[in-house]
């Protein structure tokens, strides 16, 4: 007879088993149309480029993976930095940290705006910075545009007061693009702030000011601690999307200012390059997970330091 | 002796208010732009032409305008339905369990699709699907829904599941006990209980996909245009103050469906 240790044992099996299989669906539709693909492009970034895009199948060739950063000389056939291909990582890295620290001095301000409204008004604020958040990306992308064009809002108020005779060349250029980012990812970096910046015990903030500390003392040295998951949780929510950004490059940076999405977009586009596209596609997810990485073991040592 | 007004405001940090309302300001500064120069009635947008409903109009009556809203609405439509299913039996399988072998790994698959940027799952699917195509010569809209799908599920999953671990087992139990086959106590306790959740999971996922430019672009077979990927392609050309148009249709509406979510939401005791 089976003791009932036995019969416990066998119905938490079957929970499992029917826990699977409640599962199963997502985890499928996940596997055909998210993860196995990374996969797939993994292997063809280790195969030989096909004339007219595509692959070799069965081919093995490392060509994708150095022609990420080296390019073979046309003439003696020696390898060289590919220029083209630094420039284009540079400026993904440092418009990404550049957008960061924009929209965390925009936003920090922003969040504890909004934290130290009555909860009434909180609600109504943070709807404020929902709406925008919640618009189609292109569509904010687009309405950055009517405001650098060189016949945008900008461009038409200096004119028109006189301060520039014609007008400043704002679109196609990084800066174009950084000013998209900016406008685009602000509200991921006021969300996680305000969230943290709402549990802050003001009590702390009146004990610091009873002991003398100014201002200034007081936002460095308690505010901002507190706050400290707050600000790098924005942080990595804005540098993340940053730094794979297509759209807004696409549109604002007018072609030549590319960053590593439009990069890889042209491997498999006119460049024909799969293997190549697909080295740079896994090296960005790389960049993605090191930066992830980095917040998950900075959250929880935060954690732990308070706890 | 003289009152002493108290004026020192511990909350107070000096220069945040404005630099807040300038943020503030700048969020929805390009966003009047945009609107008020859909209203331009002007051949192009580098003049302002006096006030005019022209490029709504033309916008309405231009036939494949027409067509990439009707198929963006369907593949939503699929995609948040499919996703919300897919979602709900999920989060059914994840919540309200002692930890189990392979719960860790089934919250990193789901939550998979947010971690990856767009452009990398875009050329990965871009990858695969082109050679299906070619393989079994079927070029429909399943690849858009079945791609849509897999990014919305984590949108759905993240309300349903988080109202389930608010949720306890004793009203099922209890069910049980009245000798409700599982499916009853489904169907007539959880389900009613879940709703304002699913119904959240699914508006989300609808917003998600409806929005949707990069894998759609990468994805999309030839006259497979959505909206979105109708603009983008519209915005590298000289632009007509047309795209002004839909987008603000698309702007409005995007605001409408927040606003019912927030209010739909915040009924909540």
């Amino acid at each position: 007879m089976a003791s009932a240790e036995e019969i416990a044992r066998a119905a938490d099996r079957r929970d499992i088993r029917d826990r699977w299989l409640l599962s199963a669906p997502a985890l499928v539709i996940i596997f055909v149309a998210a993860i196995g693909p990374l996969f797939v492009m993994l292997a063809y970034s280790f195969m030989v480029k096909g004339d007219y895009g595509d692959v070799k199948f069965g081919t093995f060739s490392l060509d994708g993976w150095t022609s990420v950063l080296f390019q073979r000389d046309i003439f003696d056939d020696t390898l060289g930095l590919a220029d083209a291909h630094l420039t284009i990582l540079w400026r993904s890295v440092s418009l990404s940290f550049y957008t960061t620290v924009l929209t965390l001095i925009f936003g920090f301000p922003t969040a504890y705006f909004i934290a130290t409204r009555p909860p009434q008004a909180r609600d109504v604020w943070i709807f404020l910075v929902t709406i925008p958040f919640w618009t189609n990306l292109l569509i904010r992308t687009f309405a950055m545009q009517q405001v650098i064009r060189n016949e945008g809002l900008i461009n038409t108020a200096l004119i028109s007061l006189g301060i520039v005779d014609r007008p400043i060349q704002i679109m196609n250029t990084d800066t174009a693009i950084m000013l998209g980012m900016i406008y685009v990812y602000l509200p991921l970096m006021v969300l996680p702030l305000y969230a943290s910046m709402e549990k802050l015990d003001f009590r702390l903030v009146e004990a610091g000011y009873d002991l003398y500390a100014s201002r200034w003392q007081v936002l460095r040295r308690i505010i901002l601690p507190l706050v400290k998951p707050g600000v790098i949780a924005g942080s990595i929510l804005v540098f993340i999307p940053s730094l794979g950004a297509y759209v807004i490059p696409r549109v604002l940076g007018g072609g030549k200012n590319m960053m590593l999405g439009n990069l890889i977009e042209l491997q498999f586009g006119s460049g024909r390059n799969w293997p190549l596209g697909a080295a740079i596609s896994i090296t960005l997810m790389a960049l993605v997970m090191i930066a992830l990485l980095f917040y998950v073991r900075n959250v929880s040592r935060s954690e732990a330091g308070h706890g | 002796m003289g009152r002493v007004r108290r004026t020192f405001d511990i909350r107070a940090q000096p220069g945040f208010g404005f630099i807040a309302l300038l943020t503030f300001f700048g969020l929805y500064l390009p966003i009047a732009a945009l609107v008020v120069y859909s209203f331009n009635g002007a051949e192009s947008l580098s003049r302002w032409g006096g006030f005019s409903l022209r490029w709504f109009v033309s916008a309405w009556q231009n036939s494949t305008v027409q067509d990439a809203a009707i198929r963006s609405l369907v593949l939503a439509i699929w995609a948040a339905t499919l996703a919300t299913i897919a979602a709900t039996m999920a989060a059914l399988a994840t919540t309200r369990t002692p930890p189990y072998p392979g719960l860790t790994f089934k919250y990193a698959f789901i939550n998979q699709p947010l971690m990856v940027p767009e452009i990398v799952t875009a050329v990965a699917l871009l990858i695969v699907f082109s050679r299906i195509k070619v393989w079994t010569g079927y070029t429909g809209l399943g690849y858009l829904v079945m791609a849509h799908t897999a990014f919305c599920i984590p949108f759905a999953y993240l309300p349903i599941r988080a109202r389930l671990e608010g949720m306890d087992l004793t009203l099922e139990r209890a069910a049980a006990d009245l000798y409700a086959t599982p499916w009853k106590t489904f169907r007539h306790v959880t389900l009613p209980l879940l709703r304002p959740a699913i119904v959240a999971g699914f508006m989300l996922a609808f917003v998600i996909s409806l929005d949707d430019v990069v894998i759609t672009e990468f994805v999309k077979s030839g006259g497979q245009d959505t909206l979105p990927t109708y603009m983008l392609g519209q915005l590298r050309r000289e632009t007509s103050p047309e795209i002004n148009a839909i987008a603000t249709v698309f702007l409005v509406l995007s605001v409408l469906l927040v606003t019912v979510f927030f209010f739909v939401n915040r009924r909540k005791p």
